[in-house]
């Protein structure tokens, strides 16, 4: 009697394993499923522009002539390529210090209470929509950029600009993160040597957590590259590549969201916007790429 | 058991938040709706035996005029069901091209989009033709200018002139601020203000939605752009073209030139229903209602008209 | 210069900057409130939006944007909870898992409007739902999936290794110790997690605009039937949600007051964010507490 109840129990176990796992391998299973469809349509979609012949992958990647609706079409998408790097290269480069330094003060300068006030403030700045963002810099950024420097304040900078809030927290989170992280006799022994707190950041913390900050940035730079609707609403959407900061210009995205609604599906206009939708999706990977290196960097 | 009391907890608390929001929903609007509802019976006799679900997608500009003849037309004929959807005219000729919807929206004519590889298709399409937009070159108002001419637009936005007193108007420079080259607004401006296509030049704005660019030019100083009649309020200048004044009763009578009609395209004859919809939108009650309401001008009202070559005849 | 003076300032810099930010958020979030605010009221929150006059509201986008949230949740929350329980406690280290961890890293960071064009190649057009709340859906749960696999892999993992060793000892079964011992452990991170992914999936617009639409037809509130096209619960109806809205109403709005609804409307979607926000710590914490009270009594 006692026999059989262990067994049937021993085996109620052994089915509840099995349909867990199951189904736990299911889930994994359906995450690589949505990462080749969507590898595959959109390859598939972004390549029909070259295969139709009607632009080559040379014309497309640094050609600087964008009209798709004249006769000749043209689809250089050079200016729009260039666009997405100019902003996103841009915000970077206001973020960056202003999160690093954020970070400081959160792990460095007031451990206790700056974590405490600064915490929510970037996981709140997180929450804001990036549409919330785009109306924001309509109002206030560009009248502000038009009032102070020349040009119609739309444009580039403007563009950096409201990147740069909306990247300052994934910076911020992971290089506070990797401060937090550090072992505390490093910084001890710096401060027995009797070197001051900014002599102990400059000289120990900041290179030894340098690849972790960097990690940080070039996820800040990936969230910048892909952005669409607040680019768009303040860029100005020239198809040009800009010669000024206050000049406007275009992203890949500003010009998928402007396109993609108003063109037919497989018309030679529509299939090239694929063929940047393309370019966004093999620049994820090339920011992957960039996080996994200066990862395998930081164990070392 | 500890792990069950807590996860019965989470669940029970969801649910209630969703129930909790659901429901204040639900009796707040009540008011708004029964009026609706208590108005649809007694019409409901004439078109009771209509049955079906029409959808419809394409032009965000149409859509507004579509969805509100829609909800009128289904209170006179309970039994039929239509959906509005947006996404741009490219995508309501794309979906009614793939008989994915039975009406696509577009503002511009189908063999402008569906061109080349895609002419067939275009070819199965049948044209409804239910109102016009009139488009205005608009300025910012301190640019002093009350018209210009043909050539002096072709001027300005082919870069040959890029200051306001050129063309009579204050000394100030010339900001552009265009559509999209996808743009069927732009596509009817050029062809019917501009007599050309143009290029794009460094440094003018993009704007695709008229919300955006009304915003832009009535904040950019020196701006010059073009938006739909049904835009235009005190924040910018209307100007006129060759003289004529960008009106409604000037587009009725030819005279004034920048005008396209708005489409809705079937994919060969259309079904009971939808053809039921589409005549009820060509019908006075309509087009001199809610057509005119929204800012659109009515189809039915136009001494002229215009095929896909632009030729225009007097009715 | 002296090492004193270079701290000092220094430190006088990295603290303006860091007080900057918070002034950043400070700035915004007043602004938000400012503008909106003052347009917010019970009707402003309930009505349905009006296309020329003045005074709609944003009632059905409120709607929709609590009940794609509702509808994604249903589908990530269980998947995500899945493959995240695997990668933390079935997987074994090696290529196949640092694969799997690598899909998710580039699914989490895929630009949204690219999941949003693949919404509307393979969801809307080829599967034929059209713009519609599972369509939607589905392309949100292309992004929040990721996340609730991390967040779920990473609440799994901080859980104190004694207690599995107990488990084990105890004799049972691996599923047992994964569903009742370490899975309450887990479940406050894991609830302030996904309450923190919801935020953005509740702003999320680009995204939408090519698979949910940006049209809300007329909904009878008093309809439940989700079968029913009028009913708010049809899911296959298109849905415009509230962040939809502010885009939209910006670039098309006809309303004369176009601009205040759409600060108003921005004005609600910031102060749900921030009750998302405050939920998601209050919550955890409650729990937790509860969590490791109880195991006391016992």
């Amino acid at each position: 009697m006692r026999g059989k109840l262990k067994q049937s129990r021993f085996e109620k176990h052994h089915i509840e394993d099995f349909i867990g796992r199951s189904y736990m391998s299911l889930c994994v299973l359906l995450l690589v499923v949505i990462i080749i469809s969507m590898v595959y349509f959109v390859a598939s979609k972004g390549v029909s522009t070259f295969i139709s012949g009607d632009v080559t992958v040379s014309d497309f990647l640094f050609g600087t002539k964008w009209s798709p609706e004249a006769e000749p079409a043209s689809y250089g998408a050079f200016p729009f390529i260039a666009g997405s790097f100019l902003v996103t290269l841009l915000a970077a480069l206001i973020a960056s210090p202003l999160s690093i330094c954020a970070a400081l003060f959160m792990t460095e300068i007031v451990p206790g209470w700056g974590k405490k006030l600064l915490q929510p403030v970037i996981e709140l700045l997180s929450g804001i929509p990036s549409v919330v963002y785009g109306f924001i810099g309509l109002s206030v950024i560009v009248p502000f950029l038009r009032n102070t420097f020349p040009g119609q304040g739309i444009g580039v900078a403007a563009g950096a600009l409201v990147l740069s809030v909306m990247i300052l927290p994934t910076i911020t989170s992971v290089a506070a993160d990797a401060l937090s992280s550090l072992p505390q006799n490093l910084k001890e022994s710096s401060f027995a040597l009797g070197a001051t707190r900014w002599q102990t950041i400059s000289r120990v913390i900041i290179p030894t957590t340098l690849p972790a900050i960097m990690t940080g940035i070039v996820l800040g730079m990936a969230r910048a590259f892909g952005e669409a609707l607040a680019v768009q609403m303040v860029i100005g959407n020239a198809p040009f590549v800009p010669r000024s900061l206050f000049e406007s210009a275009s992203t890949l995205t500003s010009v998928i969201t402007l396109g993609m609604g108003n063109t037919t599906m497989g018309s030679a206009h529509n299939n090239s916007l694929w063929s940047m939708a393309l370019v966004l999706m093999l620049m994820t990977f090339v920011f992957i790429f960039l996080v996994r290196l200066l990862e395998r960097r930081n164990k070392i | 058991m500890q792990f069950r009391k807590s996860w019965i907890m989470t669940l029970a608390l969801t649910s209630v938040v969703a129930l909790a929001a659901c429901g204040n929903n639900a009796t707040t609007n009540n008011g708004g709706n029964n009026a609706a509802a208590t108005n649809a019976p007694t019409e409901a006799s004439s078109g009771a035996d209509l049955s079906g679900s029409v959808l419809a997608s394409g032009s965000t500009a149409l859509q507004p005029l579509v969805e509100q003849v829609a909800e009128k037309f289904m209170e006179t004929n309970t039994g039929v069901d239509i959906q509005v959807q947006g996404g741009g005219s490219g995508t309501g000729l794309t979906q009614v091209a793939e008989k994915q919807v039975d009406i696509g929206n577009s503002d511009v004519f189908a063999e402008e989009k569906l061109k080349d590889a895609d002419a067939e298709k275009a070819a199965a399409l049948v044209d409804h033709q239910v109102a016009v937009v009139g488009i205005a070159t608009v300025t910012h108002p301190d640019a002093g200018v009350d018209g210009l001419t043909k050539q002096q637009l072709v001027d300005i936005f082919t870069g040959k002139v890029t200051n306001w007193k050129e063309v009579g108007g204050a000394d100030q420079k010339i900001q552009i601020i265009n559509r999209p080259g996808s743009s069927g607004t732009r596509a009817t401006y050029e062809s019917f203000a501009l007599g050309m296509k143009t290029e794009d030049l460094q440094g003018s704005i993009q704007e695709d939605s008229s919300g955006t660019v009304k915003k832009m030019i009535g904040e950019t100083p020196g701006a010059i752009g073009y938006l739909g009649l049904s835009y235009l309020d005190d924040s910018v200048k209307a100007i006129s073209y060759e003289g004529v004044e960008p009106s409604v009763d000037n587009v009725i009578s030819g005279k004034y030139p920048v005008w396209a009609y708005e489409h809705m395209y079937t994919n060969g004859e259309p079904t009971e229903a939808v053809k039921a919809f589409l005549d009820y939108f060509l019908t006075d009650e309509v087009q001199t209602g809610d057509v005119v309401e929204l800012g659109y001008i009515p189809a039915s009202k136009m001494q002229v008209s215009r095929d896909l070559e632009g030729n225009v005849t007097t009715k | 210069m002296k090492p004193r003076t270079v701290d000092k300032i220094a430190t006088g810099v990295i603290v303006f900057f860091a007080l900057l930010i918070v002034g950043i958020l400070l700035g915004l979030l007043g602004y938000i409130l400012m503008r909106g605010l003052s347009h917010v009221s019970l009707d402003f929150l309930f009505s349905p939006p009006q296309k020329i006059r003045a005074g709609g509201g944003v009632g059905p986008q409120l709607f929709n944007s609590i009940y794609l949230l509702v509808l994604t949740l249903l589908i990530t929350v269980p998947l995500g909870l899945g493959a995240g329980i695997y990668m933390a406690e079935y997987a074994r280290p090696g290529r196949i898992t640092g694969f799997i961890r690598l899909i998710v890293e580039v699914l989490s960071s895929f630009p949204s409007i690219v999941v949003g064009l693949f919404g509307l190649l393979l969801i809307v057009n080829y599967f034929n739902l059209g713009f519609s709340l599972v369509s939607g859906a589905l392309a949100l749960t292309v992004f929040n999936l990721p996340l609730m696999v991390r967040i779920t892999e990473q609440a799994f993992r901080t859980v104190p290794k004694q207690q599995k060793e107990a488990g084990f000892a105890l004799g049972l079964s691996k599923w047992k110790i994964v569903t009742s011992v370490l899975f309450p452990v887990a479940l406050p991170t894991i609830i302030t997690g996904t309450i923190l992914s919801a935020g953005r999936v509740f702003g999320e617009a680009a995204a939408l605009m090519f698979t949910a639409g940006m049209s809300s037809p007329r909904l009878n509130f008093n309809n439940w039937n989700p079968l029913s096209p009028t009913s708010p619960l049809n899911p296959f109806r298109p849905a415009e949600t509230l962040a939809v809205h502010i885009w939209k109403i910006n670039s098309e709005g006809l309303a004369p007051d176009a601009a205040q609804i759409a600060a108003g409307a921005s004005a609600v979607l910031v102060i749900t964010i921030l009750i998302f926000n405050l939920a998601a710590r209050f919550f955890g914490r409650y729990i937790y507490r509860k969590l490791t009270a109880s195991k006391r009594m016992n």
